[in-house]
């Protein structure tokens, strides 16, 4: 068992939640809420890495990333050290490759609140700061929290874009997943058997944890 | 409910405060790591481990195809050192201006014929075996390494050709991403056998996997395997680097399946 790799695939998976969850939350809310000229092109390119091979997402990455490229010069003069085969690199792959998990749950939960509740709240005297962190986020809750547990999920579960723009690195880059198709290039079934068991568990209680979640539409109140 | 949005405040924080220290944990001074073509996965491992009890000074080693490898470099993977399974990839790099020093041929490769058990295959230094069983049609999958991207791949192509097997046999191939994943493949039973790299056949998981022949070297270009320091190499990369040359690590090497230049 590589625990270096499960610690990086665990800080991954919160690392791209605490990422995503706050530009998800404004971007899903204002795709429920508001109708704008070229919305449908937003909610197209929100979905689309979910269904583009994730070769073409790292290619594109590691062109925009690279050492080879303006960005990728641009980064390194200031960090020293290169973005793509870091863990930063890493992290910024998977936040794009998992908007579509977050936004669009959060899309639906912040839709499946009735406009009167957002009326009343105003005519209450809230403002809309209040209106939102008080009325809408606790309803949207669910929405929230299934799209936080399925990008740490997803995030667990990445290979492609992480083998091409991550590489294959210890403590940096080298997550669960890659180390299971490193230890069985290496011949060493055992302990590849034993992460991929880990994986499989860690994402079966996952799925049920959002299953449980999700069935409960009306959200404790705080 | 004021109290509840100043804890999510503070939940926030706390998580951002996590983050930050646990990218500095990440960043924090590491051992040297270097990039080594797939076929030293074993005979590398117990150099390593042998430098480690010599100077106390530890590396991190992380395998593939030379040519993914070679793509990585470019690319800025924080690598110091490389040690490839041919001398194109490195002198690529070296013309590109990303090495210290042209570096030095480590090693030189040999290729292996492996069948694994229960496999119809009959494995020989001249390729009869396959000959035949290609002939009977017997051979649902052979496996090499990818010749663009793996060293050992191309001189398996350069041996199948040399048999005059290649046009034959190419609808069976199956090519691995580096010489480990066609060894993979070639002891899964899912093909009959495969072109591996010597050093591979000989380490311990592999040895009772199945039967193996060594090719004569005089049947492919030599696998001349090179080594270089690359421009962000540390002190430990470059000891490293002298220690691969020594006299424990050659006879690593050597005991490993490979020939070593004198």
């Amino acid at each position: 068992m590589d625990w270096t790799a499960l610690r990086v695939s665990l800080w991954l998976g919160v690392g791209t939640i605490a990422l995503l969850l706050p530009c998800g939350i404004w971007l899903g809310r204002l795709l429920a809420v508001r109708e704008f000229p070229g919305k449908l092109l937003v909610e197209a390119l929100v979905t689309v890495p979910l269904v583009l091979p994730p070769t073409v997402l790292g290619f594109y990455l590691l062109v925009t990333f690279g050492a080879r490229s303006p960005l990728g010069q641009a980064f390194q003069a200031v960090m020293g050290q290169s973005l793509a085969f870091s863990f930063q690199g890493l992290l910024l792959a998977s936040a794009i490759a998992n908007i579509p998990f977050v936004v669009q749950p959060i899309q639906r939960g912040f839709e499946a609140i009735p406009t009167d509740v957002r009326e009343a709240a105003s005519c209450c005297g809230l403002t809309p700061w209040q209106r939102f962190v008080r009325i809408e986020v606790p309803l949207a809750w669910p929405g929230i929290l299934t799209a936080a547990i399925l990008t740490f999920a997803h995030t667990l579960g990445e290979f492609g874009v992480v083998l091409m723009v991550g590489g294959n690195l210890p403590g940096q880059t080298r997550t669960l997943s890659v180390a299971i198709y490193d230890r069985m290039n290496a011949f060493d079934d055992r302990s590849a058997g034993v992460m991929a068991a880990t994986l499989l568990v860690i994402a079966v209680a996952t799925l049920m944890l959002t299953t449980v979640l999700s069935r409960r539409v009306i959200p404790r109140r705080g | 409910m004021g109290s509840s949005v100043t804890t999510l405040r503070w939940r926030w924080l706390a998580v951002i405060a996590l983050l930050v220290s646990f990218s500095s944990a990440v960043g924090a001074q590491r051992p040297a790591t270097i990039a080594a073509a797939a076929n030293l996965n074993f005979a590398l491992m117990e150099v390593a481990d042998r430098f480690t009890r010599d100077t106390g000074q530890r590396v991190e080693l992380v395998f593939g195809a030379s040519g993914t490898l070679t793509r990585q470099i470019q690319d800025g993977a924080p690598f110091e050192m490389f040690l490839a399974a041919d001398e194109e990839f490195p002198n690529q790099l070296s013309a590109a201006g990303l090495t210290l020093d042209p570096g030095v041929v480590y090693a030189v490769g040999q290729l292996v014929i492996f069948a694994p058990r229960g496999s119809p295959l009959v494995v020989d230094a001249r390729l009869d075996g396959l000959t035949r069983l290609l002939r009977a049609g017997g051979v649902s999958r052979f496996a090499i390494a990818n010749p663009e991207v793996a060293p050992y791949g191309r001189a398996a192509e350069a041996v199948l050709r040399k048999r005059g097997l290649w046009e034959s046999l190419r609808p069976h191939l199956v090519l691995g991403d580096s010489i480990a994943q066609a060894a993979q493949f070639a002891t899964t039973g899912n093909a009959v056998g495969g072109l591996i790299a010597y050093s591979l056949a000989l380490s311990p998981d592999f040895a009772q996997r199945g039967t193996y022949a060594l090719v004569p070297a005089a049947d492919h270009p030599p696998i001349r395997q090179r080594m270089v320091l690359l421009k962000r190499s540390g002190p430990v990369a470059e000891r490293f680097y002298r220690y691969v040359q020594g006299t424990e690590a050659r006879a690593i090497l050597r005991r490993q399946g490979f020939a070593v230049p004198e």
